[in-house]
């Protein structure tokens, strides 16, 4: 079947079985590989991107629900907090293999959309979800926090 | 030791048109003998002046991409920032040690320091040379920094010299940069160089390529380890269109599902029946295997691995005080967030495997016996690997073998792309083995140590490996008794005894092999004798390494910082409790504390931890820190709550939910603290593993429970 959805800004129409999730589609059918497999599950968050505006794991949503969808991935993370957190993210080298930085960092840059200001407990509360192998962990709490004083200099 | 230049290598440089390559050279007689390998480029220098580091290991978040870069830079005199990196290709004898290409060991700065810095500092001073002939004044008045080169009144990019200073010899013992000269190497403001392109989503990894013509490959395999494939059938595989076809391997180990996309391929296994011939496979549960491995350390040991069985229990008699403790690890899974995945394609000239390549010797021997090539007939794509903690090299070169299986069932000309799903990686076997350990110590009158007899019994991890001749001697794999046998602890009367167990159940070194059990177990021993002994953990263990030799001064000094830094000798917080723990491993000196609120019935968080590291000459305090951090986290995770069990041979597990990774809200801050030093680099990938369990462990004893049967979340210990 015909699925239509805007990706990053760009209108796509895209075959796939109705029950494929939205990662899949992402990654096999538009070759936009920075969006993560990592469980399948919705337990790791590596595979976070926005539908619709809200941060989804995309390996939970079939593409015939995201139809007619606006759909960003890491590549299309545009935009001051996006930048902020991204630049936070090199200042403080947080990465490690780097495989779930896109989804820590889609999780991060909405966290800060909401929550401007957020304190150690309110980011690991929002991003809990988000599991990294390598534990960048604290790196991740620092840096979300040096994204908010660029945000706010 | 660090590697020095041999006498029989030397610098060679490559001349391209338009670049200037340096490298160590291959000793001369493989030179001869491979005569297309005539140098290892391990930096090229462009006439734009671009300046490329080639790295010769895989880059799985440890760092080494950037420590290896650090050192050409340093040498050139040129900005990090600017370096490019790219990965060596699959070429053993100009890459490899001992003719092997591989990572692992945390050995890969260790091994690098000297050549790496060699290459950068002949680069500099054929630059320099160069530019010295050209402006006829003498090379000492010419200087290279940031890409220029600059004499009185002169001066030019750098890349305006490099087609002439391919003319120039290759500096026999180029003129390294004094430790006082460094401003790159133990730069603590220096990043890591892959910081971009991870930031972005633009870092390719294995599981990203995608070649046009492209199928995937997924395996349907055996839920017991040891079973064999006796018939599979395809006929619910309805409303599929992606599904392509499905054929047994030919060595019984399952079926490959091939489809034209990773999610159809991932539906049409599902509903493929197989059928399998249990006959020789583990079909045991985990409390059996548990059960044999701790009556197997309450026996005679197979191997003496030191020490006297007699004397020690002939001291042990004559104790005090007897304090006996068993032990026991589960299998654990390593869990990279990036699943096993390759891709193999047809060349004119063979074979390339784009892969996250941890050991290329490895995949290439696989590939070339199994597709009858010539080794150097299989290229080698090396792209970031997402994660391995050891999982991505093992002696079988599993995932590697399957994508030649599928490739070769497939055709043998259309790109197999092989996937692996969390499903397959948590019950796909590799583990770090289940071990038992079981230690009698005794005391004298005063609290000190009389006698030790440590028992162990587990899986080999390197019999039958690569690494056999290496990690095996007199029957006795190093990979049970490391950190015991070679304790930097003078312990009087110490015996260690080893059983090794045999299963189907494939086991594999995990991040820090041996040591992610033994320094639990050493590290319990010594708080249970400080408490015993009525003396503090701290001076206890200190009291045990007063000699003379580098190991005891430096484990001493570790510890000694992790006190001060942590305040171990101040006012416990109320309400809080703290646990000491130190090991060496891979040749760096750990020492942490971990210090918790709670207690194990009404729940443990564990809220900071303070962490000292020797690791020599530290040439990236950023990614030390970094994997001192990381180091501790994977630790500590699998030891709150993670195992790998099974039922009638088959894992229990099957995902991050019932293997849950460690998260963001489990642990407080990590404060790592690195010893100065000007010996030579040593690793730091896996040393800041060991200590964190048992620093844990003793903190949570602080509070009345010894936790000794792990994971802690099923013995007895809540985490909040």
């Amino acid at each position: 079947m015909n699925f239509s959805i805007t990706v990053n800004g760009i209108k796509k129409t895209v075959e796939a079985d109705p029950e494929t999730p939205v990662l899949w589609v992402l990654r096999d059918n538009l070759r936009l590989t920075g969006t993560k497999y990592g469980c399948g599950v919705a337990s790791c968050g590596a595979c976070t991107v926005y539908i619709n505006g809200e941060p989804t794991r995309s390996c939970q949503v079939p593409i015939e629900d995201a139809e007619g969808a606006t759909i960003t991935t890491i590549e299309g993370a545009r935009g001051r907090v996006a930048q902020s957190v991204q630049q936070a993210w090199e200042e403080l080298s947080v990465v490690q293999c780097g495989y779930c930085q896109s989804g820590q960092i889609m999780s991060a840059i909405s966290l800060l959309s909401r929550n401007p200001r957020p304190d150690e407990a309110d980011i690991n509360d929002y991003m809990w979800g988000n599991a990294c192998r390598c534990a960048t962990y604290q790196r991740i709490r620092a840096a979300v926090q040096r994204a908010s004083e660029i945000l706010e200099s | 030791m660090v590697s020095e230049i041999s006498r029989r290598s030397f610098l060679k440089v490559g001349a391209a048109a338009s670049s200037l390559v340096l490298g160590l050279g291959a000793d001369v007689l493989s030179a001869k003998e491979h005569s297309d390998a005539e140098f290892t480029p391990f930096v090229r220098i462009s006439v734009d002046g671009t300046v490329t580091v080639i790295v010769r290991h895989f880059e799985c978040g440890q760092g080494t991409a950037t420590g290896l870069s650090t050192l050409v830079a340093e040498e050139l005199n040129f900005p990090l920032a600017e370096i490019r990196m790219e990965f060596a290709p699959a070429a053993a004898d100009v890459y490899g040690r001992n003719g092997f290409m591989a990572t692992g060991g945390s050995g890969s700065m260790r091994d690098a320091y000297i050549h790496y810095r060699s290459a950068g500092a002949a680069a500099r001073e054929m630059l320099i040379s160069a530019a010295a002939r050209s402006w006829q004044v003498s090379p000492e008045n010419v200087n290279l920094n940031n890409g220029v080169l600059s004499s009185i009144g002169k001066s030019a990019p750098m890349g305006r010299f490099v087609v002439e200073a391919t003319q120039f010899p290759v500096p026999a013992k180029p003129q390294l940069k004094s430790s006082e000269a460094f401003t790159q190497i133990g730069n603590p403001e220096i990043g890591r160089i892959d910081n971009k392109e991870k930031v972005t989503g633009a870092a390719k990894y294995a599981m990203d390529m995608h070649l046009d013509d492209q199928v995937t490959a997924v395996i349907l395999r055996s839920p017991r380890f040891g079973g064999k494939l006796t018939s599979f059938d395809v006929a619910n595989v309805v409303d599929n269109p992606d599904f392509l076809r499905a054929h047994a391997l030919p060595n019984g180990d399952g079926v490959a599902v091939f489809a034209k996309s990773t999610w159809a391929a991932f539906q049409a296994r599902d509903l493929i029946i197989a059928e399998w011939d249990f006959s020789k496979a583990e079909n045991r549960s985990s409390d059996e295997m548990r059960a044999d491995l701790l009556s197997a350390v309450n026996s005679d040991p197979e191997y003496h691995a030191k020490g006297s069985i007699a004397g020690t229990a002939s001291a042990l008699e004559n104790a005090t005080q007897i304090i006996e403790q068993e032990f026991y690890f589960p299998h654990l899974a390593h869990a990279p967030m990036e699943p096993l995945t390759c891709t193999l394609a047809r060349t004119e000239t063979g074979v390339i495997l784009y892969d996250g390549c941890q050991t290329p010797s490895g995949a290439q021997a696989v590939l070339s016996r199994m597709l009858q090539l010539e080794p150097k007939q299989i290229k080698i794509e090396t792209l970031f690997a997402g994660g391995s903690f050891g999982r991505r090299a093992n002696t079988g070169a599993d995932y590697h073998r399957e994508v030649a299986m599928a490739f070769l069932l497939f055709g043998g000309e259309t790109p197999v792309k092989l996937v692996w799903s969390r499903e397959d990686d948590i019950k796909g076997g590799y583990y770090r083995p289940a071990v038992a350990h079981k230690v009698r110590m005794g005391l004298d009158g005063t609290g000190r140590i009389v006698g030790w007899d440590h028992r162990v019994s587990g899986r080999a991890i390197f019999k039958g490996s690569f690494l056999e001749r290496r990690m095996v001697r007199d029957g006795i794999d190093l990979g049970s008794v490391e950190g015991i046998t070679d304790t930097p602890y003078s312990i009087p009367g110490h015996y260690v005894g080893v059983t090794d167990e045999r299963s189907p159940i494939t086991v594999n070194w995990w991040r820090s092999v041996g040591h992610s059990h033994t320094a639990y177990v050493m590290e319990s021993m010594m708080d249970m004798a400080a408490a015993a002994a009525g003396q503090d953990p701290v001076s206890y263990r200190l009291s045990y390494l007063m000699g003379d030799s580098p190991d005891q001064k430096r484990l001493a000094s570790v510890l000694r910082l992790v006190a001060q830094k942590s305040d171990w000798d101040g006012q416990v917080p109320e309400g809080r409790s703290r646990g000491v723990a130190i090991h060496k491993s891979f040749h760096t000196y750990v020492a942490e504390v971990v210090e918790i609120s709670g207690n194990a019935n009404d729940g443990v968080k564990i809220e900071r931890i303070t962490c000292a590291v020797d690791c020599g000459v530290p040439v990236n305090p950023n990614v030390i820190e970094a994997q001192m951090e990381g180091g501790i986290g994977f630790g500590i995770g699998h030891i709150m709550r993670d195992e790998i069990t099974f039922t009638n041979g088959e894992v229990d597990q099957f995902n991050f939910p019932d293997y849950e990774p460690l998260r963001i809200n489990d642990i407080g801050a990590i404060d790592t603290f690195i010893v100065p030093s000007v010996e030579p680099p040593t690793g730091v990938g896996e040393p800041g593993t060991p200590p964190a369990g048992p620093a844990l462990a003793n903190a949570i004893a602080a509070t009345g429970v010894r936790v000794s049967h792990l994971p802690m979340s099923t013995n007895g210990v809540e985490f909040v």
